[in-house]
């Protein structure tokens, strides 16, 4: 069976893992893991066109990365489908899988590929997806990934991140390069590099553009990057800082920070720069401003109060309600997807935290178990929540899941990693 | 908790008694006397320049640049905070009234105040509360004759701050530097 060749390929290729600049591992699990094998992928293609990592070891990690999944060994197990017809189900039910995942990979005319997946019922012995995938070489991971999504899907009733991108600043040997990574911080693409600080990056809502905040210019500007092009304009450098940009949902504006009148205020801007407007007038800090997902508010640090916390005014300015009241230190509010959850940077006894809190009954939970944790937002789908914090003294990438049950480091190999933000689903 | 009261006091103590001694020991070398300073206008030697350099007449004589002069208040150059603070602490008077004095007594001199924060906490606040220390220290300045177009405000938030383990380091970063131009 010229199959078997290919199994020596795989087995030779497992071990090695590909160069990543970040890797993760996983603290703790949600209390009931899906069990799914997924049996390597026959390889019918030359090693050239063929990833480091076998599809099936991307897909295992990501849904291993979910907290959701629990992925079972599939190495003692006599038979290795590929194709229905050889899909033993009491094999599979004997290790306790309740799913199954096979495929293939092909090689096509013109160096292209074939990926087909089929994700299977254990119990019910049933079919429950199948697809193919016409891809080039250099799209398996990313179609790893989405395969990944579409298992995700399927076994839980929610949409997968996997195929989602993220951002973060990463420093290292005194340059601050602003990145570009899958959301399992694979492929990393730096933006913009500059010896001076990058802050405060912001993903434009189709994903195509990142609004961030430069001290290249010796002082906070806000500039906008495309990602397609590569161009970037200015969008704030007046007169004292320019920062905090985050994008209204229907990516026309901006809400921004400028200390044109001596204190960090809101003001809102067109996203070509055009049509700057204050929207928050008060005599102390007003900064982080974040848009409700349907536009109508903005949320927002400030210390009017005396110590820093969480308000949320009318997108067109107007007076403002306090959002948070527990402790003295709330800040960094960034809002799911459905706009029914918040998280934020708290303060507590044991350090600053990740908390989220129910913006309808008002109840705060902290959840993270590390003590300087920074720069909060949620995956697209809300289950997850990426930040900064510090981790031997250096700064390293976190998650957490909305029910504080998994936790995951993301270490990098080499730099000092802050400021993340999570891309939307649409990116 | 106790240890970083008793530490901040210490250290506020240290920072007072290095001040008096300067105003002791020197008294206002190149620069008019506090009291006198916003009234008194009459040129000086070291009016015209920011830098004192040689006293007319003796070629010889090298005065020490004030700002430099170790042994001035002047050359101390960091105004420090408490946690999520921006007033100017009493201790810090002296220190803010020498610059007040020495910006009034020369009028071209400019200066930067550098507004930091320590690590802890969000980017973009400690931004905005290094902005809030900076203006402090202006308004302090300015309610003592400094003018606008004399001093200039930035802030360095929390990307100059230190790696740290214990509220000494931390204290440390919660601080306005206070840097003349061309220096």
């Amino acid at each position: 069976m010229f199959k078997n060749k290919f199994y020596l390929i795989l087995f030779l290729l497992l071990p090695i893992i590909a160069k990543a600049e970040l890797t993760v591992e996983v603290v703790g699990g949600a209390a009931q893991q899906i069990p799914i094998a997924i049996v390597p992928f026959s390889v019918q293609a030359s090693p050239t066109q063929i990833a480091q990592d076998n599809i099936s070891t991307v897909i295992g990690a990501d849904l291993r990365l979910s907290g959701l999944f629990r992925v079972l060994e599939t190495r003692g197990v006599t038979s290795q489908p590929h194709a229905l017809s050889e899909v033993k189900y009491s094999d599979w039910a004997s290790i306790q899988g309740q799913a199954l995942t096979i495929g293939t990979v092909e090689s096509l005319p013109g160096n292209r590929l074939k990926i087909s997946f089929r994700l299977l019922d254990v119990l019910k012995q049933n079919q429950l997806l199948a697809m193919e995938f016409n891809i080039t070489p250099a799209q398996q991971r990313a179609t790893a990934h989405r395969i990944a999504d579409m298992i995700y899907e399927k076994l839980t009733g929610e949409k997968g991140v996997f195929a989602t991108r993220i951002t973060y600043v990463n420093k290292e040997n005194g340059r601050y390069s602003l990145q570009v990574a899958d959301a399992d911080g694979f492929n990393a693409q730096t933006v913009v590099s500059s010896k001076e600080p990058l802050i405060s990056p912001s993903w434009s809502p189709d994903g195509t553009k990142l609004a961030y905040v430069s001290f290249e210019k010796k002082k906070p500007v806000i500039f906008v990057q495309s990602l397609v092009s590569g161009q970037r304009i200015v969008l704030a450098n007046f007169k004292g800082n320019n920062s905090a940009p985050t994008w209204s949902p229907d990516g026309t504006k901006l809400a921004i920070v400028l200390t044109y009148s001596a204190n960090s205020q809101i003001y809102v801007i067109n996203a070509d720069g055009t049509g700057l407007q204050q929207i928050s007038f008060s005599n102390g800090i007003d900064t982080e401003p974040e848009w409700s997902p349907d536009g109508a508010s903005i949320y927002f640090t400030s210390n009017r109060g005396g110590g820093p916390q969480i308000y949320r005014m009318l997108a067109s300015g107007g007076d403002a309600k306090r959002v948070t009241f527990e402790g003295a230190y709330n800040v960094s509010p960034h809002l799911s997807t459905d706009g029914k959850l918040m998280t934020f940077i708290k303060q507590t006894p044991a350090g600053f935290k990740v908390a989220v809190q129910d913006l309808a009954t008002g109840q705060v939970q902290t959840l993270s178990d590390t003590s300087q944790d920074e720069s909060p937002s949620f995956a697209p789908n809300g289950r997850m929540i990426l930040y900064a914090t510090s981790i031997g003294g250096k700064g390293s990438l976190a998650a957490v899941s909305v029910d504080g049950r998994v936790k995951q480091r993301l270490k990098d190999t080499g730099g000092d990693v802050r400021e993340p933000s999570w891309g939307s689903s649409q990116n | 908790m106790k240890k970083s009261i008793l530490m901040s006091v210490l250290l506020a103590a240290t920072l007072a008694a290095c001040s008096n001694n300067a105003v002791k020991e020197k008294p206002a070398a190149p620069v008019v006397d506090s009291s006198k300073s916003s009234q008194v206008s009459q040129p000086i030697a070291s009016a015209k320049d920011d830098v004192a350099t040689t006293v007319p007449g003796s070629k010889n004589e090298v005065v020490v640049n004030p700002l430099k002069d170790p042994n001035n208040i002047l050359s101390k150059r960091s105004v420090y905070f408490d946690f999520d603070k921006d007033e100017v602490k009493a201790e810090f008077r002296p220190l803010v009234e020498a610059h007040a004095n020495y910006l009034v007594t020369n009028p071209n001199a400019k200066v930067i105040f550098q507004g930091n924060a320590d690590a802890r906490g969000s980017r973009e606040y400690n931004l905005s509360l290094g902005q809030r220390r900076s203006v402090a220290v202006k308004k302090a300045v300015n309610v003592l004759g400094a003018q606008d177009k004399q001093i200039e405000t930035i802030s360095y938030g929390e990307e100059k701050a230190k790696e740290c383990k214990d509220e000494t380091c931390y204290q440390q970063d919660r601080r306005v530097d206070i840097v003349y131009e061309n220096e």
